[in-house]
């Protein structure tokens, strides 16, 4: 599904990406690991295309194309997908016209015709439920007056709509309740299939007791510094990562 | 990205043509003489030439007002033709005699009045009066109307044939002392939309003008009078374009609106005069006073207004809240994008008891551009009870632009509540991402955004002028983002 070797990126100067190797295939939960400002957030933006960043050095490859060419929405009428950390309100504008918008676009681009309306409606219904998400949410504005969980929950609404094949959740864990947090993982758990793949970016073990990972990554310094099972999750919650940096350093 | 943002910026203005039809023209410049002139080729009556005449003296003692915050080269107005009626002027009485060159602007504007007059018996309605520079060339639906007593005509033709109603009216609002262009316009004006609405009558189609300049070097002074009677309702829209020339042209227009008891007026207009090119050359500056007041209890009057074009706009829809418990409301998008300057707003003057206003401004600046909000509320004493609501926002959509709001309050009533908020923001890389990241590339989504930011304006528009308007948003902006 993803290929990427080497990746090396920078914001204004400062190189926070040093060289990520990772491969991802179809039907697989990876995890990514890692202290604060390690580089788990760069990589979902630099995944994403956010111009901000600078690819310096390395390359990735998704189903076959060279993802960084790509523009933003390009890679995402392709099939990525990112959960944002901290959804973005857009007032005026309903999340069910952002919907059918974001839908039209892709479906444009991969030149397929526009939704019926009845189908685009009964979808909207049918995921709305994956989620336990309020119909009411879907007439408001986008993500504004929602709460925190409510966000979330509609990040994760968004991806059940837009069907990607690559979904990257950006701590989509931080702030939410544990009844929030079964939903969210219960969301994502139904839309897994064989055909997509998932990166779950995440500070804490918790999401990944609901979740469960096929491979584990910590981050550190802008380098994965140990992969394994989902084992290395509860190890890490353990021994905090502490214990990663004494590895390195030893 | 700048290349881009270039290359989209120049998105030409699609209204920008130029229509070749024979012209009666008077010669340029303004003295009595032309007055007399205008006056004869529309063959007023006395008291109309007198009333002009009045007019153009007063105008002859004022000074050109500054106090805008908008500069710009002032207009020499020796240099401007002040009637230019499209030849052969004759009166129409069927479509068949409309000039087809004429013919085919209007499908060039996208208004085809030829199947509006065919879809009579379809409930949405439109009747449409079209103005070419000076003069109206065609009113449709005139006969449906008139069955129930509505007078919707071309104003020279209410001169000729209802001058009992603009006399009465006509200046009763916006006097030809109120300011330095309403004087201008009371003594050249040429023609213009009029109106009345009878006792108890609910206009059962909106009722629309189209204005269009055309000729070079003209100017376009139109009138327009709305008077709802007791009890009645009247929805009226207004749009306008006109071909790029890289000279400015005036439009000074003075439009009236009269609510008698428990009538409403609902004024809708999208403004797209030619806005000149990216380098602020050419375009129009439009000069408008339009005011309406409600004159007895219980009346509404609600301006709704979209404005995009013009590379100078500067006007303030308001109204005058005289009679007891009337409404007065105000709903306002002014987008510029270049070298644009806007000076928009409205003004609500409280005089009668449990009287309320509603102000929503919305601005969004591009560019180079200038927008400014300015607004005045004033409660008068007695005024007891008077409510109004403000809200004034900007949306910078570049460092380069700049959003200003001036509002004015005054109150010399202590029964009042007067609310004002403002905001000012700038569209947001964050949100752009979030829009791409689902797919929505740049221009839908400026387009979406900016949208949202006025739905409520929007959402007061007539369907088929709120969809026109939202197009015009999303052209008006592309690629404007830096």
């Amino acid at each position: 599904m993803i290929s990427i070797k080497n990746l090396h990126a920078s914001i204004d100067g400062k190189e926070i990406l040093k060289g990520i190797n990772l491969e991802i295939k179809a039907g697989e939960v990876h995890a990514i690991m890692g202290p604060n400002g390690s580089g788990k957030s760069t990589l979902s933006a630099v995944l994403a295309g956010r111009s901000e960043y600078e690819v310096t050095e390395g390359e990735v490859t998704y189903n076959g194309i060279n993802l960084l060419e790509l523009s933003p929405e390009d890679r995402a009428r392709e099939g990525v997908f990112l959960a944002f950390q901290y959804p973005i309100e857009i007032p005026g504008v309903s999340n069910v016209n952002f919907l059918k918008t974001a839908i039209g676009e892709i479906r444009a681009y991969k030149g397929l015709e526009p939704m019926a309306a009845k189908d685009f409606l009964a979808m909207l219904k049918e995921k709305q439920k994956l989620v336990e998400l309020d119909g009411k949410l879907a007439n408001r504005s986008v993500n504004v007056g929602f709460s925190g969980g409510e966000k979330k929950r509609n990040e994760i609404f968004q991806m059940a709509m837009l069907n990607p094949k690559l979904a990257i959740l950006d701590e989509t864990d931080s702030g939410l309740d544990i009844d929030a947090l079964r939903i969210v993982a219960n969301g994502v758990n139904k839309l897994k299939s064989k055909d997509n793949a998932t990166i779950i970016i995440t500070h804490y073990q918790r999401l990944l007791d609901y979740i469960i990972p096929d491979f584990v990554h910590v981050i550190y310094n802008g380098k994965i510094v140990k992969s394994g099972s989902k084992e290395l999750a509860l190890e890490l919650e353990e021994k905090g990562y502490d214990f990663i940096k004494e590895e390195i350093e030893a | 990205m700048n290349g881009i943002l270039e290359e989209k910026i120049s998105t030409e203005y699609k209204y920008g043509f130029v229509t070749e039809i024979e012209a009666d023209n008077a010669p340029k410049g303004l003295n009595e003489d032309i007055i007399r002139f205008i006056s004869a080729k529309k063959n007023e009556p006395e008291w109309m030439l007198a009333y002009r005449l009045k007019a153009l003296r007063y105008w002859l003692t004022m000074e050109e007002p500054n106090w805008a915050h908008v500069s710009y080269q002032k207009p020499n107005f020796q240099d401007i033709i002040y009637y230019s009626a499209p030849k052969p002027k004759v009166a129409l009485n069927s479509l068949d005699e409309v000039d087809p060159e004429l013919l085919k602007t209007f499908q060039k504007l996208g208004l085809s009045i030829l199947e509006q007059e065919r879809l009579t018996g379809v409930e949405t309605r439109v009747a449409l009066d079209i103005i070419v520079d000076s003069v109206s060339v065609k009113t449709t639906f005139k006969a449906t109307l008139a069955e129930k007593g509505i007078i919707f005509c071309s104003f020279g033709e209410a001169i000729q044939e209802h001058p009992e109603l603009v006399k009465k009216y006509m200046s009763t609002v916006v006097p030809y002392t109120d300011n330095f262009y309403a004087a201008l316009n009371s003594a050249v004006f040429t023609d213009g939309s009029f109106c009345y609405i009878p006792k108890g009558v609910r206009c059962p189609m909106e009722l629309s003008t189209y204005f269009r300049i055309n000729s070079a070097g003209t100017g376009q002074f139109e009138r327009t009078l709305i008077i709802a009677d007791e009890g009645s309702y009247v929805s009226y829209l207004e749009g306008c374009t006109a071909p790029m020339r890289d000279e400015n042209q005036l439009h000074a227009a003075v439009v009236e609106l009269v609510a008698h008891k428990d009538a409403q007026i609902k004024y809708s207009t999208v403004q797209n005069w030619y806005p000149g090119d990216a380098n602020g050359k050419g375009g129009i500056f439009n000069f408008v006073t339009k005011r309406g007041i409600c004159l007895e209890d219980n009346a509404k009057i609600s301006w709704t207004q979209v404005e995009t074009g013009s590379a100078i706009t500067w006007k303030y829809p308001s109204v005058i809240l005289k009679g007891d418990n009337s409404v007065g409301e105000f709903y306002s998008v002014a987008l510029t994008n270049n070298y644009q300057q806007a000076d928009t707003g409205t003004k609500m003057i409280h005089l009668g008891k449990n009287t309320k206003s509603t102000i929503i401004s919305k601005g969004i600046s591009a560019g180079f551009s200038n927008n400014s909000y300015r607004g005045l509320v004033r409660i008068a004493k007695g005024a007891t009870n008077a409510r109004n609501f403000s809200q004034c926002d900007s949306l910078l959509m570049s460092d380069t632009c700049g959003a200003h709001t001036f509002p004015y309050i005054e109150i010399k009533d202590n029964t009042a509540i007067v609310e004002h908020e403002a905001t000012t923001s700038k569209i947001g890389e964050d949100q752009l991402f979030y829009c791409k990241q689902r797919g929505i590339d740049t221009e839908k989504a400026i387009g979406l955004i900016v949208n949202g930011y006025c739905k409520d304006v929007l959402s007061q528009l007539p369907m088929e002028f709120a969809v026109e308007a939202q197009k015009l948003l999303a052209v008006s902006l592309e690629g404007s983002v830096g």
